[in-house]
């Protein structure tokens, strides 16, 4: 009898195993398989020239050499990081703005399930079509520059797409849209959880609300902040949609808005696979360790 | 005494004038953020006449015009919304399931790896897609699957986000007697996940579905690299191939119209049910 029961908790457990199967395997398959073989890719010259296939031949360490020898990629690599940091930066300041607003009893802001849901909204947008939407928008002739014109803002039409700023600005722009809801919901659970025995001391020994928000709010957030600044720029070196389809994936004007995703697109197009290898083991190693530093984050706050 | 409490508060400013500020900003942000779609609006209902012309704030009476001309055009959009439609739905529920199986793996059962598991999946959450395409893609062509929805659905059973937003659910709405319970009366572990635990976990499976769904909707580097076929291909192929086509040619109305036509569904859905969209994401982020 004990013996069966004992049976019966260890055929139990086996089954944690069995409900694990579809994700390991499927994991394993369609992850697992293809990252080992893009780390493999990468040590081989293997590329097409025209009609003919190179390689693959064993190269060793050598598309690394070459791809890091080359200036293309730290040139890509600063349009991500500026074109992340110039939405970031606007995308901080107006989340945590509005999610000390939001969460302040004394203020008794109305409407707020209405503001929420309205800022949250362009994060669902298909990134592609609201590229697409920006491009016909700003483009020379378009709608803006005849507002603009209109209005009497403007003399002639700004050519928004052809000046390097001018474009950057509008993918810091979308990407700021799309994710300052996301960031201000965020932040807005991170202050909820901020004991208001706190806020009341304060209030008692008559802080003003701007010394209550740096004082304390500020620092009581900082884990957060770094968790939503960690994964913001892990997101951030994927950008791909928006600078691909507004400028038609040449990243123009002068390649000022081309990013490592879209050069990484570039060589998978062209079977590429040693440098879109060696590109690829590079864009994992970095996020690799931008995500360790969000595990120990998250994992200290348990 | 509450008036006195906010004078107190609000040496700096009066506490209407930062109420004032509040709302003022919160207009210009939604203006921000609606005024592209009003454009947008606007002038799918023009004619590419009247859009070189300059922009108006009101409507053009040519909205059922570009529709018929696009739908008639070069572009296949129904099969397009179709194709879309079929890879979102199918990776919302394939993912909803079988996360909620891994997390229920993880939560329930009492096994050796279960903490490496855990772990495991965690490290990997943020392991974006993007740095194994490669050999993704070339796995695909291995497999004979390019030009297939199964490479862009399959892979969606291993989710380490939903999984965790199910795993963190779980915590709170199932409790182990309940398990115990309808072992007790004889239930198999499988059926016991199926017509027990799957019910009870209704409210996160709905969240979860409609950010699959959405995410694969949206989902534009993959497909991009896999799909070829015109028969194939999902809405935003269709709309990076209007903007490399020569747009200058093109009847500029149909463009607009076409970006409506891709963001719409999301709209209308979003709409519904933003209240528990929003809730979902508070939620998910509260992370210990």
């Amino acid at each position: 009898m004990k013996a069966a029961k004992r049976g019966k908790v260890v055929s139990y457990n086996r089954w944690g195993y069995i409900f694990l199967i579809p994700f390991v395997l499927v994991y394993l398959v369609f992850q697992f398989i293809p990252l080992v073989s893009t780390v493999y890719n990468s040590f081989y010259e293997n590329y097409r020239s025209g009609l003919t296939q190179i390689g693959p031949n064993f190269v060793g360490l050598g598309n690394y050499r070459a791809l890091l020898a080359n200036s293309d990629i730290w040139i890509y690599l600063r349009n991500t990081l500026i074109m992340w940091a110039m939405g970031f930066v606007p995308q901080i300041i107006v989340s945590l703005l509005l999610g000390a607003w939001f969460t302040n009893p004394s203020l008794r802001l109305k409407g707020q399930q209405f503001f929420k849901t309205v800022i949250y909204l362009p994060n669902l947008i298909m990134a592609s079509a609201f590229a697409m939407l920006f491009f016909t928008l700003f483009s020379d002739g378009g709608p803006i520059n005849s507002i603009l014109v209109q209005l009497g803002i403007l003399d002639a039409p700004f050519r928004f797409l052809s000046n390097t700023w001018g474009t950057r600005s509008l993918v810091a722009m979308m990407n700021f849209l799309m994710w300052f809801g996301n960031t201000t919901i965020l932040l807005m659970a991170g202050m909820m959880g901020i004991d208001t025995s706190l806020f009341e001391a304060a209030e008692v020994d008559g802080a003003t609300s701007t010394q209550v928000f740096f004082r304390i709010t500020l620092p009581l957030l900082r884990p957060i902040l770094i968790y939503v600044m960690i994964t913001s720029l892990i997101g951030g070196l994927q950008m791909f949609d928006v600078p691909q389809v507004l400028t038609n994936g040449t990243g123009e004007p002068m390649r000022s808005s081309m990013t490592l995703i879209m050069y990484l697109n570039k060589h998978l197009f062209n079977k590429n696979y040693g440098l879109g290898g060696a590109l690829s083991v590079f864009l994992f190693i970095i996020t690799g360790v931008l995500s360790l530093i969000v595990f120990r984050f998250s994992s200290e706050k348990k | 005494m509450t008036s006195t409490n906010e004078k107190q508060l609000s040496k700096g400013m009066g506490i209407r004038a930062r109420r004032g500020i509040a709302y003022v900003v919160l207009v210009l942000l939604s203006f921000l953020c609606l005024f592209w779609f009003y454009v947008l609006f606007i002038n799918a209902t023009r004619s590419n006449g009247e859009l070189t012309k300059g922009f108006t704030p009101l409507p053009g009476g040519y909205l059922l015009t570009n529709w018929t001309n696009l739908v008639h055009g070069t572009l296949p959009v129904w099969q397009g919304l179709f194709n879309s439609f079929v890879v979102a739905a199918s990776c919302a529920i394939l993912c909803t399931y079988f996360s909620s199986m891994t997390a229920y793996a993880i939560h329930v059962y009492d096994f050796k790896l279960k903490k490496f598991m855990f772990t495991f999946i965690l490290m990997i959450m943020m392991i974006p897609t993007q740095v194994t395409a490669l050999g993704f893609l070339q796995l695909v062509g291995k497999m004979g699957l390019e030009d297939n929805f199964i490479p862009l659905i399959v892979p969606s059973i291993a989710a380490p986000v939903t999984f965790f937003y199910m795993k963190q659910y779980m915590e709170s709405a199932l409790p182990l007697s309940l398990v115990e319970a309808a072992r007790i009366d004889g239930s198999g572990e499988f059926r016991t996940f199926n017509s027990i635990v799957l019910p009870l976990m209704k409210p996160a499976i709905a969240v979860q579905a409609i950010f699959t769904f959405v995410s694969n909707w949206n989902n534009y580097f993959t497909p991009a690299l896999i799909l070829h076929d015109d028969k194939m291909k999902t809405l935003p192929i269709l709309i990076a191939q209007l903007r490399s086509a020569d747009w200058l040619k093109f009847d500029m109305g149909q463009v607009y119209v076409m970006i409506a036509f891709s963001i719409f569904p999301v709209i209308v859905v979003y709409l519904l049910l933003s209240k528990f969209i929003v809730q979902g994401v508070a939620m998910g982020s509260v992370k210990g």
